[in-house]
Formats: C-alpha cells, structure tokens, sequence
C-alpha cells in the first residue's frame, strides 16, 4: 500500500495523500493525469470497482472537486481520488471506457452540476430533471429556497421557526433560550 | 378559485409537433351531470362506492403501504377496493406522498386518461404543504393545485389501518355525493392548465389527455 | 429477424447501429412509470422486434427530491430525521451510515450495546426487505399466492419494529450516538415466536416458489451476468454472490457486531434469475438465524447512548469519510464530507441499484422476452429512490 503510494506520489505528482480511517486513504491528482491514474490504479493495482463518483462544488476556491472512489477486493482498501477541475466552463475527460457505468454518474454530474465530459454516452439526456432552465441545481449559488418560492405555492398558514431557538426555548424554557 | 373565463371551445396543443396534432383531440373536458331522478343517482353513487378501483401507479413512497394493504393481512379487496393495470379502468387515483416536477406530469396525464368517475387520493402529509420537502427544488408543494383532490390521508407513512378507514370515508363520500373533483376540474380547467404549466416545463403531451 | 445487438467485450460502451422505426419492423414501447410491472417510479424506454427486446434506455428521476441539495442546509440533527425518506424499502441502513459516518468524523465512541441494537435493527430490515422481494418475484411470474404469504410476515416483523420505535416504515431509531431505546419487556419472546412461523412460511415458498416448474423454466437463463461483467459494471451484493464472488461486506471488513457472529456468506456458479432467487432465499434462513444469534447474545444492561455535545451548536471538525454497508442488494454507502461549519459540506448516497437498475439493466435486457422484462427487473432487486434521491 505504502509503496504503492510512494511510486504514485513519484510518477503521477499525486499529492496530499490522508488516511482517513483504517482502509480508506484519499489523494489528490492533477486534471490531466487523472485519467491515466485511474486507468493504472485499475489495471495494475487492483483497484476494480468503482464504487461512484461525485462532485463537491468549493465555490470558494472556485473549483469543483470531482471524486473518484475506487475499492481493491484483494487488499480490502478503498482509494478516494480527488481531482480539482475549474468552476468556470467546468470539463472533464471522461472514464467511461474504464468502468461500464460511469456513463450514468457523468450525466447526472452533467445535469446537476453541469460539469461537460465531452464523448459520454448520452451525457446530453435529461437524468433526473425533466426541462430545467436554471443553473445546475446542486451549484452551491442555486437556492432552493428562493427557487421554490418563487415556483410553487404554499398552503397559508405554514409558518417557519428557526429550529435551534425553538429548541432551545422547549429544552431550557428557564434560561429564556440557550444562548 | 377562479372561474374558467376562456370561451373558446378548443384546445391549442401547443406543445405538440406538426405530425403529432392531428393525433390528438383538441376537445375540451365536460362536466358530469347527475341522473334527474335521485333514487337513480343514488343507486349510481352506491355502485360506485363499493367497486373503488385503484390505479397501479406508485407516484411515491406512500406505495409501500399499499401493499400490505392489497395482501392477506389488511386485505383491501373486501371493501371493494382492487388494484387496476391501466388508468382507463380505474376510478381511483392514489397519490403516494410528495411527487416530483417529472413525476407531476405523468400524474396529469394518468389522471385525465381515467375515465369519470374519478376520485383522488393524496396520502401524507407532502401532498397537502410539501411536508419535510418544503425547500426541495424538485418536488410540488400542494398538489391540489394541480390536480382536485378529493380525500387527504395525512400521516408519514399513513399506515394500512388508516387507509381502510380512508377508503371507508371515500365510499360514504360518494354515496353522499360530495366526491365533485372532477367537476372542479372541468370548471377550472384553464387555472389547472395554467399551474400545470407553470411547473412543468417541458410540455410535450396534449393539452388534455384522455 | 435480426439479431439483436451484441456486446463484444464487457466494456464495449459503443452505442449499436441505430434502429430504424420506420422501417416497420420494430416498435417502441414505454414499460413504466405507470405499469404495476416496475419495482418501482421509474421507466424502460423498449424497442421491439417481435416480442424480443433489441434496445433498452432506462429513465429515472421520477422520485428526484434533492437530498443531497437541501441536506447541505440542515444541521446535522436535523438531517438524521431526513436520511431515512432515501430508500424507502430499507430506511435503516440510512440511518445507521449517516449515523456512524458522523460519529466517525466527530470522534464520537457509541456503546457496546447500541451496536447490538444496531445490528439488530439491520438485520431485521434485511429480513422485512428480502420478505418483500420475494413477494415481488414471485408476482411477476405469475404465483399470487406467495406475496400474500410473505407480505404478512413482513407485516409482523413491522410490528416488531413498531413496539420497538413506533413507527413502521420510518423508524428514526438509530440515532448519531447510539439508539433511542432498548428492547421491551416481552420482545425477545415475540421476536422469536415471529421468527418460528417466518421459519417455516419460507420453507413453504421454498416449495411452492422455488421448486415450481414455471417459475424454474421462466427464470433459468433469465438475465444471465457472465462473472467477467460484475467488477466493470460495479455490480454488487446477491447478484455478484450468486455469480460466484464471494464478497459480502459483513464478512469482508466487518463493522457493528459482525466479526462476533457466526454465519456464511452464500455463492451461486451462474447469476440468473433463478439462482439470485436462491441465493436471497438462503440469505433470509441466514438472516433469521443471524437475529436469533444476536437476540441470545446481546447485552441486557449498559447505556445505550454515548454523551453528546449539544447538537444545536454541534460542529463537526473539517473531515470526510466514507462507510459501507452490506444491504440487501449489496454495497450501501455514505460519503461525507464536513467543512467544520454545523452544516454539511457534501452527502452522498451510494445505492446499488445505481448500476443495477441502469448500465446493467440496459445490458440484460437485450434479447429478452417482452413478459420476462418484468421478473428481470424484479430479480436483479432495484429501488428506484435511493437511484437518483
């Protein structure tokens, strides 16, 4: 495993390499390797099953994260491989020569967060959302809130409360609020 | 509610292509009128209450009660209450809990395929304000915006128990006559119309399927 | 008649020639969302030559509410009331992977005994589950009789779960920190008493259902998944075991009480749908035999709740895991990932029916016969909501 890491860290300048708990070890790899990364993490590790791929949207940093989670049967570890792609016309090379069903998380990461991987199977189809004319929902700038105030009615009478002070006024009534 | 203003007897179909209009009617829904005379308008509500036929659509996670209540334990069927394949036989529409944008077009359609009379009901709390999905960009917050509801069975999940004495209250409903959602809809025809299509946003089906 | 499309390797991801409806002799058919045949809100986009299947597009989102999006707005309290609406046949394994995927992040230790009650809580779902499963399957073949047998029992394994946590379907019972309560007084006897006569219905589906001779000439052969397909398509759970891999995560990297129970994980040499139906079948005697184990073993005494820190201003230190889970139809996941704020940074849920219901089904069901695609779908074990949440 350390080895493995090692020669990683050499070859393909992954950096920032954390175990997490026994088991499970993430690390970051540049944009342009990643696919190589994978590829050689499939083939040449044992690292066969990916068990999905995901995005966290850093609109701080101005970058999506993409997540690759790989598992090794043989060695029971799982790798998480982070790859930081730009927010702005966000792109990515696609991996679905590699596994047979990353085609479908591609699409949904295509319609929910509107991340381009130019050659996907169908990545242009409609997944979950049906005519959305928004931005990519799962963006952290798209508010839900607003969203659906703005697009569905609510029965009068919903009234909202802020559930920490409502809480707090049930469980310390005494104190006026947990402050 | 207001009241359909629109006079024109059509329908536009505006979202259908050139080769897909002839397909379709453009014929607008019509009220159902009772019989004149009250003993046979009684004898009709009676024989409806007791064949409520439902249709076999799980719209949500509501549809896992149902089945329960189909089989041996809670057993549906001898209140006359059966499960049926295609929305053409069936005369009750069961909406099993929060629906989604996509699904919500589906419903419109299964909807107004069913043949009169129909009768709809929602169960859990999603359908009456948007339960737990409230801030949910995805799913509808009140369904009888979009399509008359006849009956709420709240709860998460409304449990088989609750659904019988659901479908007990449907059937002195009917035979009571106070089941009218799907005159409401003929009457409101153009407000439902417009709700539907504020939300769905890929129109693509007649304007009114049946 | 033309030969259906065939895939020359396992990863041949090229799409086949395009099929001409015009020329008449195909016809393209929509199984779903509306069709009592479908485990659930979701739909197959059919092409047919005759009466078999040439091309297969699945379509789901019917059930899309957007955990992930609104989960990012609650606090981490709030959100373990919500984790549970994700798949709902299974809610448990919800909450005991959100629950343990936040405990781990937040240094929290649970007691001894609340991993029994926790294990015990899963393996009961797993039971509740596969009864449901297998009503369904043998209700797409045809035999009417076995669901009603099957969903009664499951009936009395809710009201257990009812006694237990009040509720049926969403219990809310696996709570960050522990569970919310401890066996009643009586429960063990009930749940024994429950587990006899479940016990013995199974035997009778064993010869009604699985030595029946239309289902075996229906399900032999149906929907076979060569052993070279499971690691690229990312299939999981009874559908790998039965083709021979023995992996159950139980055994593989065991977490609650696992690594102190005694049971076998169940392989099959050839995945159809037969042979997924057997291997679930002796998955439920195991599961029967895990609860009765566990109901002998378990600590009657000791807290059950480990000390919390007062979860309306519970921050969680910056951090990200990822825990699985052995579900019914195989590897459940959380990934979490927290960003020291009270509210999550990012969730995400990894059902298995992710590849199930979509790259794999699309696979199998080429060259299938139209009546089978039903019992195909039931068989590979899909739950649309937990697919696109």
């Amino acid at each position: 495993m350390n080895s493995m890491l090692e020669r990683l860290s050499k070859e393909f300048r992954v950096t920032d390499i954390t175990e997490r708990h026994p088991g499970l070890t993430t690390l970051t790899a540049d944009k342009d390797v990643a696919e190589t990364l994978l590829r050689e993490l499939r083939d040449r590790e044992g690292y066969t099953h990916l068990n999905f791929m995901t995005a966290i949207d850093y609109i701080e940093r101005g970058v999506f994260t993409l997540v690759y989670m790989l598992h090794n049967y043989a060695t029971k570890s799982t790798l998480s491989v982070h790859v930081n792609i730009d927010r702005v016309n966000a792109e990515m090379t696609s991996i679905h020569t590699l596994w047979a069903q990353a085609w479908t998380y591609q699409r949904e990461l295509r319609e929910l967060w509107g991340i381009n991987f130019p050659g996907s199977p169908r990545v242009e189809e409609d997944f979950c959302l049906e005519g959305w004319e928004e931005i990519p929902p799962m963006r952290r700038e798209f508010d839900t809130v607003e969203y659906c105030e703005r697009t569905f009615t609510s029965r009068e009478g919903r009234g909202t409360v802020n559930p920490r002070e409502h809480m707090a006024e049930i469980i310390f009534p005494n104190r006026g609020g947990d402050k | 509610m207001i009241k359909s203003l629109s006079t024109d007897a059509t329908l536009a179909n505006a979202g259908l292509s050139a080769e897909e209009q002839d397909l379709f009617s453009n014929a607008r829904p019509t009220a159902y009128e009772p019989y004149s005379i009250k003993a046979v308008e009684d004898f009709a509500n009676w024989c409806r209450a007791n064949s409520l036929w439902i249709l076999a659509f799980g719209t949500g996670c509501g549809a896992i009660e149902l089945r329960p209540l189909m089989t041996a334990r809670f057993d549906a069927n001898r209140i006359g209450v059966a499960g049926r394949p295609t929305p053409r036989q069936a005369s009750v529409f069961i909406i099993g809990g929060y629906s989604s944008v996509k699904t919500l077009k589906r419903i419109v359609r299964s909807y107004e395929q069913m043949q009169g009379p129909k009768f709809v009901i929602a169960l859990g709390i999603c359908p009456v304000n948007g339960g737990m999905y409230w801030d949910s960009y995805n799913t509808i917050k009140r369904l009888d915006q979009y399509i008359p509801v006849d009956l709420y069975i709240t709860g998460c999940m409304p449990r088989p128990e609750v659904l019988v004495a659901g479908a007990l209250e449907l059937k002195k409903m009917i035979k009571e006559g106070r089941c009218d959602g799907a005159n409401r809809y003929v009457e409101n025809f153009d407000w439902y119309k417009a709700n539907q299509k504020k939300v769905i946003k890929k129109w693509d089906m007649p304007d009114y399927n049946w | 008649m033309p030969q259906p499309p065939t895939h020359s390797s396992s990863l041949d991801m090229a799409q086949p020639e395009p099929i001409d409806l015009s020329s008449g002799k195909y016809v393209k058919l929509w199984q779903g969302p509306q069709h009592p045949g479908i485990t659930g809100n979701m739909s197959l986009e059919l092409t047919l030559c005759g009466d078999e299947i040439v091309e297969c597009k699945t379509h789901v989102g019917y059930l899309h509410r957007g955990f992930e999006k609104f989960m990012e707005r609650r606090t981490y309290i709030q959100n373990f009331t919500v984790v549970c609406r994700i798949a709902v046949p299974e809610p448990t394994f919800n909450e005991y992977l959100y629950s343990a995927a936040i405990e781990e992040l937040a240094g929290i230790e649970v007691p001894e005994r609340a991993n029994w009650l926790r294990a015990l809580n899963l393996e009961m779902m797993r039971l509740a589950s596969f009864l449901m499963w297998t009503g369904g399957m043998s209700g797409a073949f045809g035999l009417y009789t076995v669901p009603n047998w099957t969903l009664t029992y499951r009936d009395y394994i809710l009201d257990l779960f009812e006694e237990l946590t009040g509720a049926r379907i969403y219990h809310m019972y696996i709570v960050p920190g522990g569970v919310r309560n401890v066996l009643p007084d009586g429960w063990k006897a009930r749940a024994l008493e429950i587990l006899k006569g479940t016990e013995k219905m199974m035997r009778e589906v064993d010869r009604v259902m699985m030595n029946n001779a239309v289902f075996k000439a229906r399900s032999k052969g149906l929907g076979l998944i060569p052993p070279d397909m499971v690691d690229p398509y990312g299939i999981v759970g009874p559908n790998a075991r039965a083709a021979g891999f023995k992996r159950d995560l139980r055994k593989d990297e065991p977490y609650l009480v696992y690594d102190q129970l005694d049971f076998e994980v169940v392989t099959a040499t050839a995945s159809d749908a037969y042979e997924r139906a057997w291997v679930r079948q002796q998955e439920i005697f195991q599961c029967i035999n895990l609860i009765r184990q566990m109901l002998e073993r378990m600590p009657d005494s000791g807290p059950f709740q480990a000390q919390m820190p007062n979860v309306l201003h519970w921050k969680i230190p910056p951090g990200e895991t990822y825990l699985k889970a052995e579900c019914t139809r195989g590897e459940y996941g959380y990934y979490v990932v927290t960003d020291g704020s009270e509210y999550v940074r990012r969730v995400h849920v990894r059902g298995p029916s992710y590849t199930h219901a979509i790259a794999v089904m699309e696979r199998l069901a080429v060259g299938t016969n139209i009546a089978d695609i039903a019992g195909l779908m039931v068989s590979l074990h899909t739950y649309p909501p937990e697919i696109e949440r």
